[in-house]
């Protein structure tokens, strides 16, 4: 039982920090410009196939650093000339440009890749068992994983918390006007605050791809678990969707891990039903079989009772 | 005003022309038959596979010589479900409207019980214009049993009977002493399960079912921790019906975490998966399918691969059946001379029929199944001719099962039309 909590517990925090990656960037582009960017999932699947494209000619390790590059490079592009342009119309073109983007992304990365899998590879170096507890293996991969995740995130709170620019794009989240006054660019650090955040989501995909397999349809499997991290850690908040992605990423792993459901709880209460009761999916219903969509109940549980999620601010 | 005298006899000469024109059209007019697969979204790699697969096979058995009936081509009309049982109801609107009498549908059986409802019920209320189903991979047993249909033709052999040979295959392996089931949690995943116990409990009672996994289908981003319990569980080998994503996920988890025991499937190869398990999954991964793999029986099919191959480099003939569903939907037509779905139904039933890999299969006319023989193939690079996904990786095939020992009872009551 220890083994499967120990495993559980380290599985949760890969996917955890792999979910903050994506939701941190999502979490900063919607503080500063009060759009929730749908497309933000697609960034991260075009890091994990730009990776693939890079690897298969220069190996792992260029398309760990160039990918997310590139991915950043294009969604600065967007900013500057996509959303910068339909700001103008208000928060709801906003929001349907980047819907359509999120569509545009798939339909490309399906024409120029392919619908089928890709064949993306973790690197030779790092194939190979970190640790063996209780016989079970925790791969090196994870482990570089989590390393690079956590990196991350100290970077960025440095970086935001400690450094001049930081200081700026936290000002320029508050007050724009103000910081525009001081005779700061607000909309370069728009653009660069946009760029960076799908950079990071491209990151995201750089290391998640080998895998969690990379396909076409991976923006969509992790796209909305990301906003569910967003909403449950309060619009804008970094402290907020760090706590949620690992919240988020703990609970799906311990649910998987448990074998707890329904039929516990009746013989806990010595009720019974016939197997042929027309409720008895209800009844056989166990918590591994419904984990991957408990992220989405407790959604709606935070949105009924703190509906300005964990730790956000925002209250209209 | 004064009219040009040649003006009475252009009349009927320009409605003769048009009336021999059409009647032109209506000898060429094309044999459309409509193919409902997911053509996008997260399961449109199996579906566009299986789309070129039957634009191939149309032309190049039948078009490229001259078409069937005398003469007409068979068009394949795609139709998009993107494998949502919602999305194929309305795909079926779009097939009646378009006067599509025929849909050849294959990927999940939620959605083949959905059409399949959708077609009884259509045909019950229209007599004369009824839709025949053409189901080439949906294996809920149900289709052929239950809710068996006069409408409705499979393919594939059904999970139970997949299961059937491959727990003689299991049971074989006396050093396997447990077993992990886990799958999507649908009525297919839900049969592989239920099915796999009770067989197992029959063929070999020692065998210890130590895990019965469901997890939701298409949702699951990282297998992981369903690995971590199968490690903890002390399985000796894992049985699944995932297929697509959830397939190549759960399969790449189970090797990424050094877990070296064997692996008992039914879709885990082609469209990318084969290239994704490659090295690592060799002699792990095993699969149940009709049509032997390598190596390949007869140089008429091999010939058909080579040429499919040529025509569509990053595709592979993943789905044989395919070619023998549309193969024989056009014996039936050349027999009754006829399009209309009852004259082609009748005709499918108790057919016969030899494939491109020189074995006879029976269309039983009971309860519309395929009776064909079935077999596990490995993956693996050695004795591959043909490979999957340009990977030198691919399957070969090492178990077989004659079609006469895969015959299963007749559970179906059909109500047939009287015409």
């Amino acid at each position: 039982m220890l083994d499967v909590f120990i495993f559980a517990t380290l599985n949760g925090l890969v996917t955890g920090l792999l979910l903050f990656m994506l939701a941190s960037g999502l979490t900063l582009i919607f503080s500063m410009m009060g759009v929730l960017n749908f497309a933000h999932a697609s960034f991260y699947m075009l890091g994990a196939y730009f990776a693939y494209s890079i690897s298969l000619y220069f190996g792992f390790w260029t398309g760990l650093i160039f990918a997310p590059l590139i991915v950043g490079v294009l969604g600065a592009f967007v900013e500057r000339y996509g959303l910068r342009r339909v700001h103008q119309a208000g928060h709801v073109a906003e929001l349907v440009f980047t819907f359509g983007l999120a569509f545009l992304i798939e339909e490309a990365v399906q024409f120029f890749w392919g619908p089928g899998t890709k064949n993306y590879q973790q690197p030779e170096l790092l194939d190979f068992p970190l640790f063996t507890l209780f016989g079970q293996e925790f791969p090196a991969y994870r482990g570089f994983m989590i390393g690079i995740s956590i990196t991350i995130f100290i970077g960025l709170y440095y970086l935001l918390t400690r450094s001049r620019i930081g200081i700026i794009i936290q000002a320029a989240i508050t007050h724009p006007k103000t910081v525009a006054n001081l005779g700061h660019n607000v909309p370069l650090i728009f653009m660069g605050v946009f760029g960076v955040g799908t950079a990071l989501a491209g990151v995201a995909g750089v290391i998640a791809g080998p895998v969690l397999t990379t396909f076409p349809g991976m923006a969509v499997v992790l796209g909305s678990i990301v906003f569910v991290i967003v909403v449950i850690g309060g619009l804008g908040s970094l402290a907020g969707a760090f706590i949620a992605s690992l919240l988020i990423g703990l609970l799906q792993s311990y649910a998987i891990a448990s074998d707890v459901g329904v039929p516990d709880l009746l013989n806990l209460l010595g009720l019974e039903f016939a197997r042929d009761h027309p409720l008895t999916d209800l009844w056989t219903m166990t918590l591994p079989q419904i984990a991957p969509i408990l992220p989405f109940l407790l959604l709606v549980l935070v949105l009924i009772f703190r509906p300005t999620g964990l730790l956000g601010k925002r209250e209209q | 005003m004064k009219k040009l005298p040649i003006v009475p006899y252009l009349k009927p000469l320009l409605l003769a022309t048009l009336l021999s024109a059409s009647s032109a059209v209506q000898a060429q007019e094309p044999v459309r038959i409509a193919f409902m697969d997911p053509l996008s979204g997260a399961f449109a790699s199996i579906g566009t596979s299986g789309l070129k697969q039957i634009q191939f096979a149309a032309d190049y058995l039948f078009n490229s010589k001259g078409g069937i009936l005398g003469g007409r081509m068979i068009e394949i009309v795609p139709l998009d479900n993107q494998q949502s049982p919602t999305e194929t109801q309305i795909q079926f609107r779009r097939a009646v409207s378009d006067n599509l009498q025929i849909i050849v549908q294959g990927n999940s059986s939620a959605v083949a019980n959905a059409l399949n409802s959708a077609v009884t019920r259509h045909n019950r209320r229209n007599p004369g214009q009824e839709i025949l189903q053409i189901n080439y991979s949906a294996v809920d047993p149900i289709l052929t049993e239950e809710n068996c249909s006069f409408w409705h033709f499979r393919f594939d052999a059904h999970a139970v009977m997949k299961l059937n040979v491959l727990t003689d295959y299991i049971a074989e392996n006396q050093d396997l002493k447990s077993v992990y089931i886990i799958g999507q949690d649908y009525s297919f995943g839900q049969v592989v399960s239920d099915t796999s116990i009770r067989l197992l409990n029959e063929k070999r009672p020692d065998i210890e079912i130590v895990g019965n996994e469901f997890h939701p289908i298409g949702q699951v981003k990282d297998f992981t921790p369903y690995v971590t319990k199968i490690v903890s569980s002390g399985a000796d080998a894992v049985i699944t019906g995932n297929f697509g994503a959830d397939m190549v996920s759960l399969a790449r988890s189970i090797i990424d975490n050094g877990l070296d025991i064997p692996i008992y499937t039914f879709y885990a190869a082609y469209d990318g998966i084969t290239a994704t398990l490659g090295a690592d999954g060799k002699n792990k991964i095993r699969l149940i399918h009709n049509e032997t793999s390598n190596p390949i029986p007869t140089e008429e099919r091999k010939a058909f691969i080579r040429a499919f191959k040529a025509a569509n480099p990053n595709n592979d003939v993943t789905q044989p059946r395919i070619i023998n569903a549309l193969s024989m939907i056009v014996a039936a037509m050349e027999e009754t001379q006829s399009t209309d779905p009852y004259d082609i139904a009748t005709a499918l039933e108790d057919m016969r029929f030899t494939t491109l890999s020189g074995e006879e299969i029976w269309m039983r006319g009971e309860d519309h199944q395929i009776f064909q023989s079935l077999h596990i193939s490995v993956h693996t690079d050695e004795g591959v001719e043909f490979d999957a996904d340009n990977s030198g990786f691919g399957l070969f095939s090492e178990f077989h099962v004659p079609a006469e020992e895969t015959i299963v009872p007749v559970n179906c009551s059909m109500d047939r039309p009287r015409r």
